[in-house]
């Protein structure tokens, strides 16, 4: 049994022209072990960040729903935690504060040497120590989401929801955080759903990448799955063999939706028959062409 | 030899530049004191010659013209038979000069704590009877304002509910009230104290309700995902977070209850220093009148520099 489980799910939102209705994605099916690192790719506005957020809890879908650990999701909670694009960090609490209030959320019963302790953990896993009594407006845009990313590991969630986490940080400074949250994410071995426009970032964190056409009524409608073994780092990953297969096919992918003119070449029939599955084998020809699996 | 020679002399030009520049740096610090006394200075000057009075010139003037001046009470003859103007009467011709508003000064503030009689207070105790009306009322509406703008802020549907009623309440004069608060408390007191809280309570509302519902939805989902209670949410993410906006509010309502604070006083005749300034004008005393005035304005800068430093504690940088 899937730990997280996306269940024919469909998102309509009001248009703006009036009484009709507009389906963002629709029939979205996915399933997501225990301790698995899923990523979502697609295109600007194909409603991959409503998908998260309704898992999350922080919207609702129009039909079908989100299931995690066999409990269907009804609203946010302490068991599903996102890092925010814009990191959401609370400016006028520090550092400490900040993480301590979701500790203390999260752990209501421990005592404030506990939380401290507990705090002082997460700031060290991030290489944040020395920073703890500065305000958010001090650090910079890779320290922050360092914060963000100590306050979600901290109350230790079932789902880590990551929403485009690093979309606002510099480049370099993405590569340094990517690579930390490989290590935090080996220690730790959380159930992971990330949103992202990176595709390096999707294939060095990522298990499963799914890709999602354009909107209105997006869908899944590929599943890459990124057959480099762990443990991973930006160095060594490009000589792995399917680094560039993996990368070019999801940009293909990418190029091929960019237009929304685009007439889908798997036609009627992949969309009624749920998301490809791609996987990249060893001997699987020296061309991009994709093995291909249902 | 030339070369390093040229350096020195280049190492030096920048030592002495740095110098110039540290100079002009303390002199530039300096300066605006100095304009601010220059223009001062040159205000009292004006002030002091416009309102110099020219000593009684009788040339050109009949005898009877004279006793008919002197009649009116305008000039007098002094011993010797000169004619001079009636200092009397010279108290209330035009406006006093900065020397007799000064002498005023000095007497009202040696007097500022001493009471000599029920409406007669000292200075001190007038300001202090105003400081403690404006505070009383606009920490009431400061607080009720809060209160109600982030219920509204946080409820869209009542706040374009109430909205109407609050652009059609928040343009009135809180002067305006004053009939109708003195009828139904019926008593100045309380009155003088309702139309500072009316004057103060609509900025702080619109733009609490304005701030709490503007507020980056990130920290309400941060607050729903953790469970913060309903209680730990507000004092926690959205009180802190909408306090700049609160503190803008707060400000524009301070201001304006500053401004309804003196008329409020004149209207009912509260001791206070709207008080004052009216009843130095029923003295006839406009040197009383322009230190009343003068006193109003250091009243308005003490209580806005004591909020300047409340404000600066709850804001914060985005």
């Amino acid at each position: 049994m899937s730990f997280l489980a996306i269940d024919h799910m469909s998102k309509y939102f009001p248009s703006h022209a009036g009484n009709g209705t507009v389906c963002i994605f629709e029939d979205v099916t996915v399933k997501i072990s225990k301790g698995e690192f899923v990523t979502v790719i697609g295109h600007s506005g194909c409603g991959k960040s409503t998908l998260l957020n309704i898992i999350a809890g922080l919207e609702t879908p129009t039909e079908g729903g989100a299931i995690l650990n066999g409990q269907e999701v009804t609203g946010p909670g302490l068991d599903r935690m996102v890092v925010f694009q814009n990191f959401a960090l609370m400016p006028w609490m520090t550092v400490f504060e900040n993480i301590a209030l979701a500790v203390r959320s999260a752990y209501p019963t421990w005592s404030s040497q506990e939380i401290k302790a507990h705090v002082q953990k997460y700031i060290t896993l991030v290489g944040l120590q020395g920073a703890e009594t500065k305000k958010p407006t001090a650090l910079s845009g890779g320290m922050k989401q360092r914060v963000g990313l100590a306050r979600a590991f901290s109350i230790e969630p079932k789902v880590l929801l990551l929403d485009e986490p690093f979309a606002q940080i510099d480049a370099l400074t993405r590569g340094v955080i990517q690579e930390e949250l490989v290590q935090m994410w080996n220690a730790t071995r959380n159930t992971v759903f990330m949103v992202t426009h990176d595709v390096d970032e999707a294939i060095l964190l990522s298990d499963r990448i799914m890709l999602m056409t354009n909107g209105p009524s997006a869908r899944i409608a590929e599943i890459v799955n990124v057959t480099i073994p762990r443990p991973r780092s930006r160095e060594t990953i490009i000589e792995d063999e399917h680094y560039y297969k993996i990368r070019n096919h999801i940009i293909h992918f990418l190029v091929r939706h960019a237009s929304h003119q685009h007439t889908d070449e798997s036609g009627d029939d992949a969309q009624r028959s749920g998301p490809l599955e791609i996987n990249f084998r060893d001997q699987a020809a020296n061309t991009y062409e994709p093995a291909v699996s249902h | 030899m030339v070369g390093e020679g040229w350096g020195e002399g280049e190492n030096y030009s920048t030592h002495e530049c740095m110098q110039i520049g540290i100079t002009m740096g303390s002199k530039q610090t300096q300066h605006p004191f100095f304009i601010s006394l220059f223009f001062l200075g040159i205000f009292l000057l004006a002030w002091h010659v416009a309102t110099i009075n020219p000593p009684f010139d009788p040339t050109g003037k009949t005898d009877e013209e004279l006793m008919v001046m002197e009649f009116n009470g305008d000039i007098m003859q002094t011993d010797d038979g000169q004619y001079v103007w009636n200092p009397e009467k010279e108290k209330v011709k035009g406006v006093p000069g900065p020397m007799t508003v000064m002498e005023k000064a000095w007497v009202e503030l040696n007097e500022a704590f001493v009471i000599k009689g029920t409406n007669d207070h000292g200075i001190a105790f007038l300001v202090g009877y105003t400081v403690s009306r404006f505070a009383v009322g606009f920490l009431v509406a400061s607080g009720v304002a809060i209160l109600v703008g982030i219920i509204l802020g946080l409820n869209q549907m009542l706040f374009r509910a109430l909205n109407p009623f609050i652009q059609i309440l928040k343009p009135i004069s809180p002067l305006a009230w004053m009939p109708l608060l003195l009828y139904t408390v019926k008593d100045p007191k309380w009155t003088a104290i309702l139309v500072v809280f009316m004057a103060a309570v609509w900025p702080t509302l619109a733009t609490t309700a304005f701030g709490v519902n503007t507020l980056r939805k990130e920290y309400l989902q941060v607050a729903a995902i953790l469970q913060l209670s309903w209680f730990k949410r507000l004092y926690k993410v959205i009180l802190p977070g909408a306090a700049p906006t609160i503190v803008n509010g707060l400000r524009i309502s301070f201001g304006s209850a500053l401004v309804a604070v003196v008329p409020a006083e004149m209207l009912l005749g509260e001791l206070g220093v709207g008080y004052l300034s009216w009843i130095e004008w029923n003295n006839l005393d406009i040197a009383g009148v322009i230190f009343a005035i003068l006193v109003v304005g250091t009243v308005g800068v003490i209580l806005d520099s004591g909020f300047n430093k409340l404000a600066g504690l709850v804001t914060y940088q985005e």
